[in-house]
C-alpha cells in the first residue's frame, strides 16, 4: 500500500498543502522587508522586484532598534538566569520529594491572566520609582521564565534515576552536593530545553513590557508595535522591524530544534 | 548518613524556598491585592481614596453591555479557534506519523509559527488582510470571489483573528499528538492486522482512543492560552473596529491602563480567572474519563 501510485503522488501533495500555508507568511514578510513602498502597494502583489535595504536602514539607523534589541537581550538573559537559579532546586525538590502541591502552584501560575498581577505591580513600581527600570522588567519576566523552568526540569529530574545521587551519598557526599556535582551535569539537555524555551517566551512577551517599560528600557515587541502604530503606511519599514524581531528566535529554534520540540510537548504526552 | 546537617535534613523545604518566596511576593500577593481591589470602587483618576464597595464593581460590570459582549466573544474565539486547531492539528499529525525524507525539516517548519513573536505575527497578518493592498483580497479577486474587509469590518474581525490563532497554534497540537503517537505500543496494531481490521477500523478503535488523552491535554493547554489571547488582538485591532473584537483580557487591559478604573478591571480579571480555572478543571475531569 505504501508504494501504490496514489500514495506516491498523494503524500507529497499533502505535505506541500501543509507546508505552504505554514511558511508563506514568513516568506511574504521577508520579501516585503526588502521591497520599496511602491513595490509593496502595487496591485497585483509583486513576487519579482529589485531588493532594497532602505527599510533596514530606517529601522536600525533612524529608529533606535539597536537599543531595543539590547534591552530585549538584557531582560531575557537576566530573567532566564535568575529563573534557573530559583527554579532548578525547586524542580529537583518537586521531582524527588513528590511535592504535588508545589507543582500545582506552578500550574495555577500558568492559568493566571497576566494583568491580574500587572495592575498591582504598576501601582507599586510607580510608587518605588521603578517604572522604566530594568529591575521591574526583569522581575516581571522571571514570572514568565520560572514556571517554564520548573515545569520542564521537574519532569526531567524525574527521568534521572535516583541511584545517581544515592551512590554519591554512600561515598559521603551530601544530597545538595550530589545535586550540584552529579545531577546538574547529567541534566544539561533538560537545562538547554528550559533555557531556550523560557528565553523565547521572554523575548516574545508584549504585555508586561507594554506596561512597565518606556523609552529607556523598551523591548523589541513594544518597539515594533509602536513603529507600526505611527508609521501605519510604511509597510516596508514595519516588515523590516518584524524581521529583526523574529530572526533571533528562528535562529535559536534552528540550532536547538530537538530541545524546543521536547520542551513544547513535554508534560502533555506523559500526562 | 545518620548525622546529617540541618541543611540536608530540610532540603525538601530549603530547595524550593527561594522560588516560593519569589512567587509569593510577585504573584500571590499581587493577585490577592487584585481580588481585594475588585471589592472596592477604586479609580486612579478620581483621586478619591479606595472605598469598600462589596459586590458593587461586579454588579456594575455585569450590567455593562461591553462586558457581556466580551464574555461571549472570549468563548466564541476560544471554542472556534481551539476546535479548528484540534481537528487540523491531529490530522496533520496523523499524516506526518511515518518516516519520510525531510521529516526533520518539516518539523522545523512546524516550529516556526510557535516561536514567532505574536505581536509581529499580528502585524504581518495585518498586511495580508489589508483591504486594498493585501494578499488575501488579491487571491479572492483572482478566484472571482467578493473581497472582504477582514479585520477592518466588525462582521469579519473575529473569524479573521481566529484564523491567525489557528495559523500560529495548530502546529503545537500537531507536535504534541505526534509525540503521543510515537509513544504508542505496536502490539494492538499487530493483533488488529491478524484479525484483518481495515485501516479505518484500526484508526477508530485503536489509534484514536489511545491518543485521546494526549489530544485533550493539548486542548487544555491551548484553550487556557486562547481564553487569555491578548497580543495578536491588541496589535491587530486594539479591540476594534468599535468594540467588536474586545475579549475579556483586552477589556481588562483597557479598564486598568486606559480608564484606570481599577475596581471594575479587577472584577473582570477575577471573573476571567474563574473561567480559566473552571475550564481546566472540567477538561481534566473529561480526560480522566478517557483514561478509565
Amino acid at each position: 500500500m505504501k508504494n501504490s501510485l496514489k500514495f506516491r503522488v498523494g503524500f507529497p501533495l499533502l505535505i506541500v498543502a501543509i507546508v505552504i500555508p505554514m511558511i508563506f507568511p514568513f516568506i511574504w514578510m521577508f520579501m516585503s522587508a526588502f521591497k520599496t513602498q511602491v513595490d509593496i502597494i502595487s496591485w497585483p502583489p509583486k513576487f519579482l522586484f529589485s531588493p532594497t535595504l532602505v527599510n533596514f536602514n530606517k529601522v536600525f539607523n533612524e529608529q533606535n532598534f539597536l537599543l531595543y534589541l539590547k534591552n530585549s537581550i538584557i531582560v531575557g538573559v537576566a530573567a532566564v538566569f535568575v529563573s534557573l537559579l530559583l527554579g532548578l532546586p525547586a524542580a529537583y525538590s518537586i521531582a524527588r520529594f513528590k511535592q504535588k502541591r508545589l507543582s500545582m502552584m506552578i500550574l495555577v501560575a500558568r492559568l493566571m491572566p497576566g494583568i491580574s498581577f500587572l495592575m498591582p505591580w504598576y501601582i507599586v513600581f510607580s510608587r518605588l520609582g521603578l517604572m522604566d527600570s530594568y529591575t521591574a522588567l526583569i522581575l516581571s519576566h522571571i514570572l514568565i521564565a520560572l514556571p517554564v523552568v520548573v515545569w520542564i526540569m521537574s519532569s526531567y529530574f524525574e527521568s534521572v534515576p535516583m541511584e545517581m545521587e544515592e551512590s554519591a551519598m554512600v561515598d559521603g557526599a551530601t544530597q545538595q552536593r550530589a545535586f550540584v556535582s552529579i545531577i546538574l551535569p547529567l541534566s544539561v539537555p533538560g537545562i538547554v530545553t528550559a533555557t531556550t524555551l523560557s528565553f523565547i517566551f521572554s523575548w516574545n512577551n508584549f504585555m508586561f513590557s507594554q506596561v512597565l517599560s518606556m523609552e529607556k528600557t523598551r523591548t523589541l515587541p513594544i518597539a515594533v508595535y509602536n513603529f507600526m502604530s505611527y508609521a501605519e503606511v510604511d509597510w516596508g519599514g514595519v516588515m523590516a522591524a518584524t524581521v529583526a524581531i523574529m530572526t533571533p528566535a528562528i535562529i535559536l529554534t534552528m540550532v536547538f530544534q530537538k530541545y524546543v520540540v521536547k520542551g513544547l510537548t513535554m508534560g502533555a504526552v506523559k500526562g | 548518613m545518620i548525622k546529617s546537617g540541618f541543611f540536608e535534613r530540610n532540603l525538601k523545604y530549603l530547595f524550593p524556598l527561594p522560588a516560593l518566596l519569589f512567587v509569593l511576593l510577585l504573584m500571590v500577593f499581587p493577585v490577592l491585592y487584585t481580588l481585594f481591589v475588585s471589592f472596592t470602587d477604586w479609580t486612579l483618576t478620581s483621586g478619591r481614596p479606595m472605598k469598600f464597595a462589596g459586590l458593587g464593581s461586579y454588579l456594575k460590570i455585569m450590567g455593562e453591555p461591553r462586558f457581556l459582549d466580551a464574555v461571549g466573544r472570549t468563548f466564541y474565539f476560544t471554542i472556534g479557534a481551539v476546535l479548528a486547531e484540534a481537528v487540523l492539528g491531529t490530522t496533520i499529525a496523523l499524516v506526518l506519523n511515518r518516516e519520510f525524507r525531510g521529516k526533520n525539516t518539516l518539523k522545523f517548519i512546524l516550529l516556526l509559527p510557535l516561536v514567532a513573536t505574536p505581536v509581529a505575527v499580528g502585524i504581518v497578518f495585518n498586511l495580508f488582510y489589508d483591504p486594498t493592498i493585501g494578499f488575501l483580497n488579491y487571491i479572492l479577486s483572482v478566484l472571482g470571489l467578493p473581497q472582504s474587509g477582514w479585520v477592518t469590518a466588525s462582521s469579519t474581525v473575529l473569524p479573521s483573528l481566529m484564523l491567525v490563532d489557528i495559523w500560529q497554534w495548530t502546529p503545537m497540537i500537531s507536535l504534541i499528538v505526534l509525540a503521543g503517537l510515537a509513544g504508542l505500543s505496536n502490539e494492538p496494531y499487530e493483533s488488529a492486522k491478524v484479525d484483518g481490521a481495515t485501516s479505518v477500523q484500526t484508526f477508530v478503535h485503536i489509534t484514536l482512543p489511545m491518543v485521546m488523552p494526549t489530544i485533550l491535554t493539548a486542548i487544555i493547554l491551548r484553550a487556557v492560552d486562547a481564553l487569555k489571547t491578548y497580543d495578536i488582538i491588541y496589535a491587530m485591532t486594539g479591540g476594534g473596529p468599535g468594540y467588536s473584537s474586545e475579549t475579556l483580557n483586552i477589556l481588562a487591559y483597557k479598564f486598568s491602563f486606559e480608564y484606570f478604573n481599577m475596581g471594575q478591571a479587577s472584577s473582570i480579571l477575577v471573573f476571567l480567572f474563574f473561567i480559566v480555572l473552571l475550564f481546566s478543571i472540567g477538561v481534566t475531569k473529561i480526560r480522566k474519563l478517557f483514561e478509565l
